[in-house]
């Protein structure tokens, strides 16, 4: 564990000496800022809206940081050959895609933590209360989905040759699933054949990140956030659909040749 | 006694495939068989394309063999805890520009699992034996080319290793870096270290081996004591090793003008 630590501690200092991130969360703030301060005839519904949209903008910058800091790990770790020093010390291949996860898991876990709390504050201010456990919930499960693109994109980054078609590629997955997915089922079972079968097929393979990015809604109108045992639930099911995809990428890396 | 030895590689092949449609496999080591024993320095050699690298590939556990093993400390090379008394250091710098020099030791030696406080006390002293102590919150990205090269001399040795292997390890150095690498070869070598190094440098390898192996297209042509090759061939090193690989100077090259008349 003391190796997967080591190895996710220097993903994280990486990127908090990188100076893309700030960029991105500077922006990320001043829109959400503005927006949270923007009045229109003095609705008081207008704030909810508001708070879609930078949910949205959360969601979405969440996404680019979780797949672009992970997808470039292990091809920075080749191009720059730092994997060699590495992978001549005692750590596996196993452990080195465990810690390349784990260092970026919780890097965008960070970035979304301070998203969400900069949200907060502002919509806070706005509205004049404070619904601290249905942001968490809505972090947590976030942080989950999060969990299985990070995994995502590191399989991506062991099949696709270059970080910008992996990039592109889980990202096109991630918004297909938010926004497909939970249209699918009903096409489905419209379409008769082996069409709809395929579907049937997909809807149950894919993962459903769409179920947190649907906590987005409760939470800007203010309805009750599911109870414990169904975000434990969605919860368990990240982390197995996680475990799914990290096992296959390491099934792909143990034997791959690499050449110095 | 019959002595152990620290790295032992038998019957090693490895082919690679081509990528080319129709063309065949290559092979880059045909059935070596290796051995070095505790306390004594390995001089790799070959020419480009022998092999070399290959081999440390191998033993590091980057590629894995067609057939045959590798052991070290006899245990497989498959197995990561192999590496768990080896210092490796490779040809360039490949090291995380983005820490310092105390950040990166500090990051190896977690990964070796050395303790805290015997952590600190190692980076200090590998940090001393490199010269390197005054840049030590530096970030490596601000090194010159002969500070990289020895925080790669300094995490190879950050584990207190039995075995070292260096690849080519004076390449691109200045005259001083490299008498200076030496100076710490050598010094590694009297406190009895295991050395496997390969090197274009024969001169170099000529005062501090003590054994050589020579590689030509994937064979081991030739292994033995320094000493005993030159006083068998009765020159020095350089010519021996030609010799050996059955170098003959100007022969394929010889007949073929150096440079095309475009007028002809």
């Amino acid at each position: 564990m003391n190796v997967i630590w080591a190895i996710a501690s220097v993903v994280l200092k990486e990127m908090i000496r990188r100076k893309d991130f700030y960029v991105l969360f500077v922006i990320t703030a001043l829109i959400t800022l503005v927006m949270g301060s923007v009045n229109i005839f003095n609705d008081k519904s207008i704030a909810g809206y508001l708070k879609e949209l930078c949910l949205l903008l959360i969601w979405i910058c969440s996404l680019v940081i979780a797949i672009s800091t992970t997808a470039r790990q292990l091809y920075a770790e080749k191009e720059n050959r730092t994997i060699f020093p590495l992978l001549a010390k005692p750590v596996s291949r196993a452990q080195l895609l465990l810690g390349k996860f784990l260092g970026c898991w919780i890097a965008s876990g960070l970035a979304l933590l301070l998203f969400y709390v900069f949200l907060a504050v502002i919509a806070g201010s706005r509205e004049h209360h404070w619904p601290i456990g249905s942001y968490f919930t809505a972090f947590v499960l976030h942080w989950g989905a999060l969990a299985v693109v990070v995994a995502l994109a590191l399989l991506g980054s062991i099949i696709f040759a270059a970080p910008s078609s992996n990039m592109t590629i889980c990202f096109i997955v991630a918004m297909g699933i938010i926004w497909i997915e939970p249209h699918l089922n009903t096409v489905a079972v419209a379409t008769k054949g082996v069409l709809g079968s395929l579907m049937y097929a997909i809807y149950f393979i894919v993962p459903r990140v769409d179920w947190a990015f649907s906590i987005r809604e409760l939470l800007v109108f203010d309805n009750p956030l599911p109870g414990f045992a169904v975000s434990g639930g969605a919860l368990l099911f990240y982390a197995g659909y996680t475990a799914l995809v990290l096992t296959a990428a390491w099934l792909l890396f143990r034997r791959r040749a690499l050449h110095t | 006694m019959h002595m152990q030895p620290i790295l032992k590689i038998e019957n090693l092949r490895v082919e690679y495939r081509s990528k080319e449609v129709g063309q065949d496999t290559k092979v880059a080591l045909k059935d070596l068989n290796l051995s070095v024993f505790p306390g004594e320095t390995f001089g790799f050699l070959g020419p480009n394309g022998a092999g070399k690298t290959t081999t440390m590939n191998v033993l590091l556990g980057f590629v894995n063999a067609t057939s045959g093993d590798a052991y070290l400390f006899g245990q497989n090379v498959r197995e990561p805890i192999a590496r768990q008394r080896i210092g490796y250091l490779p040809e360039l710098t490949y090291y995380y520009k983005f820490l310092t020099a105390e950040e990166l030791l500090r990051f190896y030696a977690r990964i070796f699992n050395i303790p805290k406080n015997e952590r600190e006390k190692r980076i200090d002293t590998v940090l001393k034996l490199v010269e390197l102590d005054h840049a030590r919150t530096r970030q490596i990205k601000t090194y010159s080319k002969g500070m990289q090269q020895r925080v790669g001399l300094a995490q190879a040795l950050i584990n207190d290793p039995d075995l070292l292997i260096f690849d080519e390890p004076t390449s691109g150095l200045d005259p001083i870096g490299r008498m200076k690498v030496r100076e710490i070869i050598q010094r590694l070598k009297n406190e009895g270290k295991t050395v496997f190094f390969s090197s274009h440098e024969l001169g170099e390898v000529e005062t501090i081996c003590d054994r050589v192996g020579i590689l030509y297209q994937g064979e081991l042509k030739r292994e033995g004591r320094v000493t005993d090759i030159v006083s068998e061939f009765n020159c020095d090193l350089e010519q021996a090793f030609l010799r050996i690989i059955g170098y003959t100077p100007g022969g394929a090259t010889a007949s073929t003008p150096l440079l095309h008349s475009q007028a002809a």
